[in-house]
């Protein structure tokens, strides 16, 4: 039994934790925030620079040799510090869709240039309010050409090429599609969302090019496996906010005097940090299995995935949402950064589908799993 | 990460499993599984002839407390070895039940804090389920804030002689020894004047009555000490080092209360995939899956925390205090989940007669149960204490009674 990360693991923890201390300060994620840039392309470029981008992507297709558990480990330090860059569109997204269903030449013209940072690639399928469902889609694909809308795709203002849902004559319920945003036919609006750190559009597509992902056919089944590894991965930056807002919640209760005495020797706020403590343990914990499933390519990566998108959800909802009550009035004012988490824990709360999909997928594989070892 | 044994713990899960294959009381199997939070019912075989005949069986092939030292009984296994035979008496590690207080709690103690004659004297048959031993704790006057007991030592010639009166004491009944925080001083602040003492349950003075519990079971008892003489060879520790003491006792609770506990999950679940309302699968309605999915998350994150704990155990780490999350999670929930089952069954709910209540009537049993789990070994208040002072480092709590002699702090009577 061995369910912790190496020590080599935990080394690149530390290093990734002091670089992006310094490097991805609150002051630099407010320069995105205020709208300066779009993304930090300073931070994109170093993170290229360390081989994170690539990490999980093979040597051959110019990653760096690591895996999933290192990607788990580079994911937790962004979301400690609110990274503004694009890594869970074009890494834990993009990338995942070119190595779970690209063709070898797809792999070979896109892999090594999202590891270097070089291009950043997204995902589209929402198209209005509710969970997008493969076979509601309206945005269609003929003859080569994707005609339709895709909303809330995240950094569709800057990425350079979308992996795409979409539907066509006579094809499976979802297919997917990569598009040369760059590319004729492609219209881009820019989105404010609840949380400018990161960056949002509308993509509209009027006979864009489009190029089936692979060989076609198996959409459904490469949907539901990227999204169960994104899911992981998006845990463990949900986990890594969830960790800092607790962290922050708590410096600042002792820090704080009111009534003769620090705020944090009173049980109502001890407790409320205790009750901020147990959601962020049981999500590392559920988060770590996550882990394990995805590296070792498990049969329960599904349930693994949805318990731990469940529980980091939850728990970062949670610590960010009480880091503010936990500061009082400061807390809520422009200044203090405990709205950036705020904002990024209810952002991430739906980037992937919110919580309504992620607990079908648990119950129903629960339910698979009961039923076959009933049998 | 890996959930794979190493070569080492393989071989020694396997020498477990066979003694397990060849001497498990396999006619027990069944009723360990269903048994719920009713009486365990194991169709008119007394239960505690059961638990000892098995404690015995295991004794003699060195399973019994295997994780302590061979002098006191146990086989000396590692933290790991012992989580693993754990894993391998499954379902009938249940059986023990009626010897967790000692095995859990006053063995420990013993081991820390008696002399090395009493330890070779008390420990080998505690560890064999031959003397039961309970913990004499809580008192009417005294739950969370434990240093403000008043049962009463007071020194004589030859030793001390006890009065007052414990409460909630689990299995106190059919216990031989206890475990005693008594009160020596009651002029020095309250955590100062205190002194731990083992008291042997037969002697003349020790009353031992059942309280009938909120859910009509009997587990706990009040013990009523009237003048009970006990020899200073059975104090352990020093004389006013009593808080200290219990501390070690308290910690051990909480990790043997705090393991393995369950939430219930595992029964609404499989309720809810076989249950039809109005002709529609329960399991299909949206706010149903919501909840199951919640819990279901709740659960492995505490198992997954536990499997985290025994990783830190196999790098020879020891757990802290972290591990009080495991019984406050896991008895809100158990509490959310009964009451949402009952509702769940409408206007059958409130039935919870064995024939006749839904899936048995184990929810009701659940319910009825929960408030116990949430206030025993550690309320929720005492483990959010717990955590945010000693995880998260926060400040205690005020204490305004902390300076004051015993015997001036003022009570609602005074």
């Amino acid at each position: 039994m061995n369910l912790d990360f190496s020590p080599e693991q935990q080394r690149m923890r530390d290093a990734a934790r002091r670089f992006l201390a310094e490097r991805c300060t609150p002051a630099a994620v407010r320069k995105v925030f205020e709208g300066e840039e779009s993304y930090d392309k300073g931070l994109w470029r170093e993170l290229a620079e360390l081989g994170y981008l690539g990490i999980a992507i093979p040597e051959e297709f110019g990653g760096s040799g690591g895996g999933y558990l290192e990607l788990c480990v580079i994911a937790e330090e962004l979301g400690r510090v609110l990274a503004p860059v694009p890594v869970a569109s074009s890494t834990y997204l993009a990338a995942e869709f070119l190595k779970v269903g690209g063709s070898p030449a797809q792999q070979a013209a896109y892999l090594p240039k999202l590891a270097s940072g070089a291009l950043i690639g997204t995902f589209a399928m929402a198209e209005a309010a509710g969970e997008p469902v493969a076979g509601t889609l309206r945005a269609r694909v003929d003859g080569g050409r994707l005609t339709g809308t895709k909303t809330a795709v995240a950094d569709g203002d800057t990425a350079d090429f979308a992996i795409v849902a979409a539907g066509g004559a006579g094809a499976p319920a979802a297919s997917l599609y990569i598009v040369d945003l760059h590319g004729a036919g492609v219209a881009r609006r820019p989105l404010a969302t609840i949380d400018p750190s990161r960056s949002f559009a509308e993509l509209t597509f009027r006979a864009a090019p489009a190029e089936p992902l692979g060989v076609g056919g198996d959409g459904e089944r490469v949907l539901a496996r990227v999204l169960d590894g994104a899911a992981v991965l998006m845990a463990f930056e949900q986990l890594g906010g969830a960790d800092f807002a607790l962290e922050a919640a708590c410096a600042y209760a002792k820090e704080r005097w009111a009534f003769g005495r620090p705020i944090g020797s009173n049980q109502a706020i001890k407790h409320m940090l205790a009750d901020m403590y147990v959601s962020a343990t049981l999500a590392r914990s559920n988060c770590y299995y996550g882990a394990w499933a995805l590296s070792t390519g498990a049969e329960a990566l599904g349930e693994a995935a949805a318990s731990a998108r469940i529980s980091a959800t939850q728990a970062f909802q949670h610590c960010a949402r009480n880091n503010i009550q936990v500061h009082g009035g400061s807390g809520f004012t422009w200044a203090v950064d405990c709205h950036l988490y705020y904002r990024r824990s209810n952002l991430l709360a739906l980037a992937l589908g919110g919580l309504a999909p992620w607990e079908d997928r648990l119950v129903d594989t629960l339910r698979r799993r009961s039923a076959a070892t009933e049998h | 990460m890996d959930f794979e044994d190493s070569p080492a713990e393989a071989e020694f899960r396997n020498l477990a499993r066979r003694w397990m294959d060849a001497n498990a009381p396999k006619q027990f199997e069944t009723a360990l599984r269903q048994a719920g939070f009713g009486e365990l019912n194991l169709g008119g075989i007394d239960v505690l002839d059961a638990s000892k005949s098995w404690q015995r069986r295991k004794a003699a092939a060195g399973w019994a407390c295997p994780h302590w030292p061979r002098e006191y009984g146990g086989s000396g296994l590692t933290p790991i070895q012992q989580v693993i035979w754990q894993q391998e008496e499954g379902v009938y590690g249940r059986l023990a039940t009626p010897f967790i207080v000692g095995h859990g709690m006053c063995g420990p103690t013993l081991m820390s804090h008696a002399s090395e004659d009493d330890r070779r004297r008390y420990l080998p048959p505690l560890a064999a389920g031959e003397e039961i031993w309970c913990q004499l704790f809580s008192e009417p006057g005294a739950g969370s804030d434990l240093a403000g007991i008043s049962t009463r030592a007071s020194a004589v010639a030859d030793g001390w002689v006890i009065s007052g009166q414990k409460v909630w004491t689990s299995f106190a009944q059919i216990s031989d020894f206890g475990l005693l925080l008594a009160r020596t001083d009651p002029s020095v602040p309250k955590h100062r004047g205190l002194t731990m003492f083992y008291i042997d349950m037969h002697a003349p003075g020790v009353e031992v009555r059942p309280i009938k519990q909120a859910n009509g079971q009997s587990g706990f008892n009040e013990v009523f000490f009237t003048d009970v003489r006990i020899k200073d060879q059975q104090r352990l520790g020093a004389v006013g080092a009593g808080w200290h003491v219990a501390l070690t006792t308290l910690m051990n609770e909480r990790l043997a209360i705090g393991s393995g506990m369950t939430t219930g999950f595992e029964a609404i679940f499989n309720w809810c995939c076989s249950l039809e309302r109005s002709g529609a699968r329960v399991f299909d309605d949206r706010a149903v899956r919501s909840r199951l999915a919640t819990w279901a998350a709740r659960s492995s994150g505490l198992r997954y925390t536990a499997s985290r704990a025994i990783t830190a155990l196999s790098r020879g780490t020891t757990p802290g205090p972290e591990n009080s999350i495991g019984k406050l999670v896991a008895g809100s929930t158990m509490q959310e989940i009964a009451e949402f089952a009952l509702g769940l069954a409408g206007p059958l709910g409130v039935v919870s007669d064995p024939v006749g209540a839904v899936d048995g009537g184990r929810f009701q049993a659940m319910l009825l149960r929960a408030p116990a789990t949430r206030l025993e070994g550690g309320t929720d208040e005492i483990l959010r204490n717990i955590i945010s002072e000693r995880v998260l480092g926060l400040p205690p709590d005020i204490r305004v009674d902390k300076d004051i002699p015993f015997n001036r702090i003022p009570t609602r009577s005074a």
